[in-house]
Order: C-alpha cells, then sequence, then structure tokens
C-alpha cells in the first residue's frame, strides 16, 4: 500500500485529486482509485498542488466532468490527458 | 474497535442529556445585549449570547426568530437560563416555552427599569443558577442520549475524500446505537440533490427534501445578480481546489455514509420521529448552520474542513477534524482529529472513523474542543427576510 501521489474517487471519473504537496512537470503519478482498489499512471504536464484535479484523459470543450462517478459541471476550454482541471477550464452546469 | 456504550453527562428534568452545563443569559433582542454582557460579566460561570435581531420581525421570520431562541434555552447541554428582552411579552414567551422542560429559567424585561435595575435584579438570580449548576455532577448517560449533528466549511477536495467520508464511517457506526443525527446545508447540496432526495427513507421525506431544496433555489435564482460563482464555491474552497458547487455538494454529501434521513426539519426545528438521520433547512454557512442544530436540541457537533475553518458554538461543543496535512499542520490548534494520514493510506476509512468516536466521546466526557479553548462562542441568527 504505496503513498499515492493521485486519488480517483469512481472507476467512471476523467479526473484525480493530488494528495501530496505538489506534482512536478513531467511527473509521472501514481493514482489509486477507491471504488475498486486499481492504481493507473499519469503524467503531470504541470505543477499541480494539493487538493486540485489532473484530467486523466483528454476533454474538449462542452465534456462532462465525472468525480464521485456523478457529473460535476462542464470543460469549457479543452483540457488534455495530465493538465490541471480547475476553474479557467471547467464551469458548472448551474448557474 | 468495540463502542463505549455510554459516555458522561449531565441529566436534565425532561429526560435529555446534556455534554455541557451552561448558565445562559440569553438576550431577546439586539438592544438587550448590552444588558445580558454585564450580568454575564458580574456573575462568574454564566456566558451571554449576543446576537443582532428581534426587533420588528414578523412572519415566518419572526417564527423563526422565536424557535431559535426557546430552541437554544431548551438545549440539554443549558442547566439554567436567564432571559432578557426590552418588553415583558416576547420575554415571556420564550421564558414559558424553555420552562416546559423543567430547567429553571427567569426572565427580565427593560423598559421601565433601565439597564442598571435590571441588571442588579437578573444578576442576583444568575448568582442564584450558576452556584446550583455548579453542583451538578455527570453521569453515565446511553450512546441513544447523544444527539449528533454535522456540518463541513471552508471545504476543499480532502473533505471529500477523506474527512467527510469519515464523519459518514461514524454515522454508519452510531446510527445502530440509537443517537438522533442531524446534516444541513441546502445550497449546498445543490448538483447532489437528486441523488440526495433518494436517500430519502420514505416518500414523503423525499418529497419534503425535493421541496425544500426547489424553494431554495428558486430564492437564489431570483436574488442572484450574477451568476454566484463568486460565493459558491467560496475562494477558499477554489484554493483548496474545488471547481463547482456540484463538486462541492458530492463532496458534502459523503457526510451522511450510506444511511437515509427519515425527517426533514424546518431550521431550528426539533426532531420528533425518533433516533435516526434528520436533515434540516439551513444556511451554509457555518455559524448560521451549527446555531439552528443547536436550537434544534443537538449536542455535540462535528465539523469537517479543509482549508481550516475556525467556527465555535457558545453552547455546541464543535469538533474539528481535517484530512488536509498542511491544514493540521499549519492550523494544529483548529484541529481536534487529525485523519490525514487517510490521504497517505497510513489509515483507512474505518480507523479514521474510529478515532473521531474517540475523540468525539471524550469531548462529550467534558474535553474542551480547540473552539471552546479558543474561545470561539459564534451565535449567529439566520433572518429570512427585511424586518417591518
Amino acid at each position: 500500500m504505496s503513498q499515492p501521489d493521485l486519488i480517483i474517487h469512481d472507476e467512471k471519473d476523467n479526473v484525480g485529486v493530488v494528495v501530496i504537496e505538489k506534482t512536478k512537470k513531467g511527473q509521472d503519478c501514481n493514482a489509486w482509485i477507491m471504488e475498486n482498489d486499481k492504481t493507473v499512471k499519469v503524467s503531470s504536464t504541470n505543477e499541480v498542488p494539493l487538493g486540485h484535479k489532473i484530467a486523466l484523459k483528454d476533454l474538449k470543450e462542452g465534456d462532462t466532468i465525472l468525480k464521485y462517478g456523478h457529473d460535476i459541471g462542464k470543460v469549457v476550454k479543452s483540457i488534455k490527458k495530465g493538465e490541471h482541471v480547475h476553474v479557467h477550464n471547467v464551469k458548472t452546469k448551474k448557474w | 474497535m468495540e463502542i463505549p456504550k455510554s459516555f458522561l453527562g449531565y441529566k436534565r428534568e425532561n429526560g435529555r442529556a446534556g455534554t455541557r452545563n451552561h448558565v445562559i443569559i440569553l438576550p431577546v433582542d439586539d438592544i438587550s445585549n448590552a444588558c445580558a454582557e454585564a450580568v454575564a460579566n458580574n456573575i462568574k460561570g454564566t456566558i451571554a449570547l449576543p446576537h443582532s435581531y428581534g426587533r420588528l420581525q414578523f412572519g415566518a421570520d419572526l417564527e423563526l426568530h422565536f424557535r431559535t431562541m426557546i430552541g437554544t434555552g431548551k438545549n440539554p447541554n443549558v442547566a439554567a437560563v436567564i432571559v432578557i428582552g426590552i418588553e415583558p411579552k416576547w420575554t415571556k414567551r420564550i421564558v414559558d416555552e424553555i420552562a416546559k422542560t423543567g430547567k429553571p429559567v427567569e426572565g427580565f424585561h427593560i423598559e421601565r427599569t433601565g439597564d442598571i435595575g435590571t441588571i442588579m435584579k437578573a444578576s442576583k438570580k444568575a448568582q442564584e443558577f450558576s452556584q446550583w449548576a455548579s453542583e451538578k455532577q455527570r453521569e453515565e448517560c446511553p450512546l441513544s442520549d447523544l444527539w449528533i449533528s454535522v456540518k463541513c466549511g471552508e471545504s476543499d477536495t480532502t473533505s471529500g475524500l477523506a474527512s467527510n467520508p469519515t464523519v459518514g464511517n461514524l454515522m454508519e457506526k452510531l446510527e445502530p446505537f440509537g443517537v438522533h443525527l442531524c446534516f444541513g446545508e441546502t445550497s449546498e447540496l445543490t448538483g447532489a440533490e437528486t441523488v440526495c432526495a433518494a436517500r430519502g427513507a420514505t416518500p414523503e421525506a423525499k418529497e419534503k427534501f425535493m421541496k425544500t431544496w426547489s424553494s431554495y433555489n428558486d430564492f437564489i435564482l431570483k436574488e442572484a445578480t450574477n451568476d454566484l460563482s463568486e460565493s459558491q464555491p467560496t475562494a477558499g474552497n477554489i484554493a483548496g481546489g474545488l471547481t463547482t458547487i456540484e463538486e462541492k455538494a458530492f463532496g458534502n454529501f459523503q457526510k451522511i455514509g450510506n444511511l437515509k434521513f427519515i425527517d426533514v426539519l424546518e431550521p431550528a426545528e426539533e426532531p420528533k420521529k425518533g433516533k435516526g438521520l434528520y436533515f434540516m433547512d439551513t444556511s451554509s454557512a457555518a455559524a448560521e448552520c451549527v446555531t439552528l442544530q443547536a436550537a434544534g436540541g443537538f449536542n455535540i457537533h462535528l465539523f469537517p474542513t479543509g482549508q481550516g475553518n475556525i467556527i465555535g458554538n457558545p453552547i455546541e461543543p464543535v469538533v474539528k477534524l481535517t484530512a488536509n496535512p498542511l491544514t493540521a499542520k499549519l492550523m494544529k490548534e483548529h484541529v481536534d482529529c487529525d485523519v490525514s494520514k487517510i490521504l497517505s493510506r497510513e489509515m483507512n476509512l474505518s480507523q479514521a472513523g474510529d478515532e473521531l468516536i474517540k475523540t468525539m466521546l471524550r469531548v462529550a466526557n467534558g474535553r474542551l474542543t480547540c473552539a471552546e479553548a479558543l474561545g470561539h462562542r459564534e451565535f449567529v441568527m439566520t433572518k429570512l427576510y427585511r424586518s417591518a
């Protein structure tokens, strides 16, 4: 049970959360999926701080971000796998 | 872990039990704060609960004011109450309702007497109450005497990953012991509202939840001057990595574990359907929410935080936990229970839940919370609309 760099809630999720102080540019991250206890690898494109999200696949404008296996918002600027996912490229569908 | 079957609490006249033994000086309205604070200053072992409202309110807003005042006085963490208002009528209404619990309560009004005369009369009674309450001893009480409320604040993604699920784990473990449980935060379930409604134990509970949430959402959409992204998520949430209200809502929702809620309560309403989980319609602002839950009769509070909310309450001890390792390190004096090792997988959720149960029981037995030791006494009334 090694320390993960990212944690993913649900197998369906397309983002993972950084759980170390900060990822390094180009870091090959271990991402642990809580739901099924599997580990996947993703390379972090930028430095991403603790608690922030990284894309697990390429996403285009209008795509839905899934976390906890649920819809948490829409992509407003295309995102490459490994990129930081936050308010600059994702928006709520609620207001 | 074997869960202890009891805690040491203060048995009250109406059969409830308190985790604290406060004598409170309760002002009915804003202009009685000075008098209440003077009495609390005169008489040691008492605490004043100043607040900003109580004049010219009407309709549902006035009813909520009374419900909050009365519920605060009735809370089993309160041994005795001095009520001070400007006028006799509203003061008496509050005194009469609190008196139904059987606890000592006395009201004073300031009109035709002035502050100084009222302070003298109220201080004499407060001294009597304080010395009386000081002789109360803690006794063994069943776990089912715990009424546990929960609310998270300054959340970040570590809340949804670890600290909120830790609270959920505690709920799953303690529900079989017959405790009362309460979650709220109507606005911060936006995005997860249908998933939350599905957790209603009965069709009535489900329907009541959707009605409550929709009425709130209609109000937000009517009053909003922008897209609300400035307020929800907050700047603190965003700094912590939360991007949208939906993400925050699904994180928030982890606090109830796999439980179903049996009823939906009005703000500050006392549960009437017995043991189990309740949803209360509350603001998501920390101090307002905990004040309403305490007025509903809840006697211990669990508060997961991500970026480090520091809230406390004058009568209901607020136990804080965090899974954010930076918050645990940089704001150590505010953290009662550190579950950050979940993120490094050095601790699993069940172990974290056990840690939280242990911490909560120590607090129920009398250990001061960080917020109590630091003097946090946020008592904040919820106001529904403008006064007359």
